[in-house]
């Protein structure tokens, strides 16, 4: 299994290339259509919310397995303002910036595992996995 | 400027008065450019040189030569090398007249002339730049055409990934194209788009609004599955907007609501009728 491969997200161009790569090592682990669009779009989002809630940062992209299953593992970091209040920013609808608001709270409804860990001044770490089944 | 300094100087200035002739046919040798190319740059150089050594004319010609190489397609090199090419060229002469001065000079405008190469580098590199960038405006307009499919109906068949960048070009281009028609309904095909999140889906219905209050109405066609699902899954709703699941689903539904009605889905006869109220 390679390693995880890192992509910087400092710019709209490199959210592009971010969904680009996610789809297409979605297809390259086997992941239904559906599941492709799906996975796509939550990175869509998350890389999104990086580059204009915190400015910038980066993401890993990892082929992962659980015995048979493979898997595609996502890390969204950046050393941005931090969330406060996560159960807030996680409610659908519930937005800063004049979105929808829904980037949050559908990408995890758009992925298996969804983990975010983020404090004030501290930067935000999103990290999403897809299983294919 | 020291005398012996001001000496060399003027020695330079005398050969490049003095070999004119020379000077332009080896210049233009060396570098490959044409000798009335040069003869304007050695003219603005020889009355810099002579003077206060005020470079802005010498500049503005070299500013133009890269600009126009860059747009025809030289290589960098080729462009530098116009400027670099000189030095061995005055080295001829100054060679065969061998005075101190002349040699002294010479390291003076070496030095004078390794600027204006690097000038010309750069101004060729932000021209080149400026190109790229015209040309991806250029590919992102060509790439969202806005067709007429009958009187009063347009459509924009989107394809391809839709940043945040091109979804504004194509949206203001459909308004526009509804005002310059005057057409009441649009299709916004998304057939060829891989995948619909939040950012696109705002545009989307921001798109719908606008039209709305500029007394138009627009179907979004070619929601595949897979986008269908995600759509719903990440929460985005559509409220009234009414969707069709092809394009030609929804030009059929865009021809009844304007009065135009198809008799036999199946074939081409086309009956067409006022609507009555
Ligand atoms: N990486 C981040 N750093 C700091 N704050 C963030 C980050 N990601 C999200 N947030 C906060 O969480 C809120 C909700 O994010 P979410 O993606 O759900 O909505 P949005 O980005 O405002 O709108 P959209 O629906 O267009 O994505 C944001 O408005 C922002 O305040
Ligand atoms: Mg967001």
């Amino acid at each position: 299994m390679s390693g995880p491969q890192e992509m910087p997200i400092a710019t709209n161009g490199d959210v592009v290339l971010v969904r680009q790569k996610v789809r297409s090592v979605a297809a390259e682990i086997g992941l239904s259509l559906v599941d492709q669009t799906k996975i796509v779009t939550a990175a869509s989002e998350l890389a999104r919310n990086v580059l204009v809630h915190a400015g910038g940062g980066r993401v890993e992209v990892e082929k992962v397995s659980t015995g048979l299953r493979p898997g595609l593992r996502l890390v969204f970091s950046d050393e941005g303002p931090g969330i406060s209040d996560i159960a807030q920013a996680m409610t659908d609808g519930f937005t800063t910036g004049g979105g929808l608001g829904l980037g949050l709270s559908g990408s995890r409804r758009l992925v298996d595992e969804f983990d975010l860990v983020s404090a004030p001044g501290e930067g935000t770490r999103i990290t999403v996995t897809k299983w294919s089944r | 400027m020291t005398v012996p300094a001001d000496a060399a100087r003027r020695r330079i200035v005398e050969i490049f008065i003095s070999e004119e002739g020379p000077l332009l046919r080896r210049w233009s040798q060396i570098s490959g450019a044409p000798i009335d190319e040069l003869r304007d740059l050695h003219q603005a150089l020889r009355t810099a040189l002579a003077g206060d050594a005020d470079l802005a004319d010498v500049r503005g010609l070299l500013g133009e030569l890269s600009r126009a190489r860059a747009r025809q397609g030289y290589t960098p090199s080729d462009t530098a090398r116009v400027v670099f090419s000189l030095k061995e060229a005055v080295y001829e002469q100054v060679e065969a007249d061998g005075q101190g001065d002349a040699l002294r000079g010479f390291a003076w405008l070496s030095r004078l002339i390794d600027d204006l190469g690097l000038f010309t580098f750069e101004t060729y590199s932000a021209a080149r730049e400026k190109i790229i960038i015209d040309q991806a405006e250029q590919l992102l307009e060509l790439s969202t055409p806005v067709v007429k499919l009958w009187e009063g109906i347009v459509a924009v068949p989107l394809v391809g990934t839709l940043d945040s960048a091109r979804t504004q070009v194509v949206m203001e281009k459909l308004l526009q194209t509804l005002v310059d028609t005057g057409s009441e309904h649009a299709v916004i095909d998304i057939t060829g788009v891989p995948a619909v999140d939040t950012e696109v889906a705002q545009h989307l219905l921001k798109t719908v609004v606008a039209a709305r209050l500029m007394g138009a109405e627009c179907v979004i066609s070619g929601i595949r599955p897979q986008i269908a699902h995600t759509i719903v899954t990440l929460g985005i709703e559509f409220g009234d907007i009414v969707t069709k699941a092809s394009l030609a689903d929804a030009l059929a539904y865009a021809l009844s609501r304007s009065g135009v009605q198809l008799k036999g889905a199946a074939t081409t006869r086309v009956a067409v009728r006022a609507e009555r109220d």
